[in-house]
């Protein structure tokens, strides 16, 4: 089934039943369930109730569902320190930051810091520095060129 | 060449795995508690992870002549769920047990308000329980993690010496040595660290108080990586006595502060069960 069929279904509900049911498909669900509920939070009447939601898939290492909760929800709503690692998580897992919501709006020099730290373990370690990060370092050159 | 793998996820392995690290000289394992890569729903999850930390995995590792010890912990990933809070409670009935030789793996993964507490209450938990402690560090913003992971350690009152850092790499190695914990290196087939890299820190930094693990699990990594360790260090011109202190008698020193390590040889007993199972699929 579609992530957009299903966000269709989740739009439906009655307001005072959507978290709870949300939460519960999310906890129940498969990765394409749980997916799909984190790209229809935009479009619930939810306020932050979902945050939880888009931690928990922030600690998975599954891509569709990293990239899943780093949409328009988890920009508007996460606090900065965990934007800034789930930002880091994408670099991580190889999710270009061109699909990353709140960029480069919500990057700020605490983010340029730590992927100039990771730069510089990257090179310290003989290995490619992706190319993405280039720009969000260059941003504050203060924290200085990996 | 005698091996002692200080972290390896042998829950993870196959028996295939087992026979191939004997052959690698492989004769000690430490398994740490740590995530399964998806998460846990209930504290009786680990319960049950737990109980085979201490049962069946080490019946498994004596079919084939190794010793299998483990250190037991609410890892810093889950200690962000709720759901898991609870598992701090079982804790310490784990941690009087006989296999138990550290409290592990505990430190930082996202760095959260809720990791800091878990990563200090487990450290209280080690001084209680006078054993040694296995530290994570988080794989984002490494240096910085590594330095508060020193801090909290430093504050805590632990001993350094009964404290290993884990996952080091050229820019963490460091503040480490100078904060007198352990240092431990896993070496992986594609991150974290090559047996290349790692003989170049170990001819830069020296080896005392240097651990080498292989720290396989069910992502892409390597059991024989200590051994492949050990023959790059050979080829590099350490002596056969310097490669058995890092692949032997350090972690034997290290783990052997919780007094409990047991590293006889293994009596293999190939008809022995294990609460009446044996690992001979149909065989018995």
């Amino acid at each position: 089934m579609d992530d957009g069929v299903r966000a269709l279904l989740l739009v439906a509900l009655p307001t005072d039943l959507v978290v709870g049911e949300l939460t519960h498909l999310y906890q129940h669900g498969d990765a394409a369930e749980r997916r799909a509920v984190l790209r229809a939070l935009p479009l619930l009447p939810i306020g932050a109730a979902a945050v939880p939601l888009v931690q928990d898939a922030l600690r998975t290492n599954d891509s569709r569902l990293i990239s899943g909760a780093l949409g328009p929800y988890g920009a508007t709503y996460l606090d900065d320190h965990s934007y800034r690692h789930a930002v880091l998580k994408c670099v991580f897992t190889g999710i270009p930051l061109g699909d990353v919501a709140g960029l480069p709006a919500r990057a700020d020099r605490e983010l340029a810091r730590m992927l100039a730290d990771y730069a510089r373990e990257l090179i310290a370690a003989g290995r490619d520095v992706p190319p993405d990060i280039q720009p969000l370092i260059d941003a504050y050159p203060e924290v200085g060129a990996p | 060449m005698r091996i002692f793998d200080p972290h390896v996820h042998m829950t993870s392995r196959t028996t295939d795995d087992y026979a191939a690290m004997y052959e690698a000289g492989v004769r000690a394992v430490v398994e740490p508690a740590f995530w399964l890569g998806q998460p846990r729903t209930s504290v009786a999850s680990f319960v049950d992870y737990f109980d085979g930390l201490i049962g069946w995995e080490p019946f498994r590792a004596s079919q084939f002549g190794i010793r299998h010890h483990c250190t037991i912990a609410l890892n810093p990933k889950e200690a962000n769920d709720p759901r898991c809070a609870g598992v701090l409670d079982v804790l310490p009935d784990y941690l009087a047990k006989d296999q138990v030789v550290a409290v592990g793996e505990v430190g930082y993964d996202s760095m959260t308000p809720d990791e800091d507490e878990v990563f200090a209450r487990q450290l209280e938990l080690a001084i209680d329980y006078e054993l040694p402690v296995l530290v994570h560090t988080p794989h984002r913003d490494k240096l910085a993690g590594t330095l508060r992971t020193l801090d909290v350690v430093r504050e805590s009152g632990i001993p350094p010496e009964r404290v290993v850092i884990d996952h080091l790499n050229e820019v963490t190695v460091e503040a480490v040595r100078d904060s007198g914990c352990w240092m431990a290196f896993s070496i992986y087939p594609m991150t974290k660290m090559t047996e290349q890299r790692m003989v170049r820190i170990l001819l830069d930094h020296g080896i005392e108080r240097m651990l080498v693990n292989s720290a396989a699990d069910w992502g892409r990594s390597d059991p024989l990586k200590t051994r492949r360790t050990a023959d790059a260090m050979l080829a590099a011109g350490f002596s056969a006595s310097e490669v058995d202190t890092v692949v032997w008698r350090n972690p034997v020193a290290f783990y052997g502060q919780s007094g409990r390590l047991e590293l006889d040889e293994v009596d293999v007993d190939e008809l022995a069960t294990f609460e009446g199972n044996s690992i001979r699929r149909g065989g018995a």
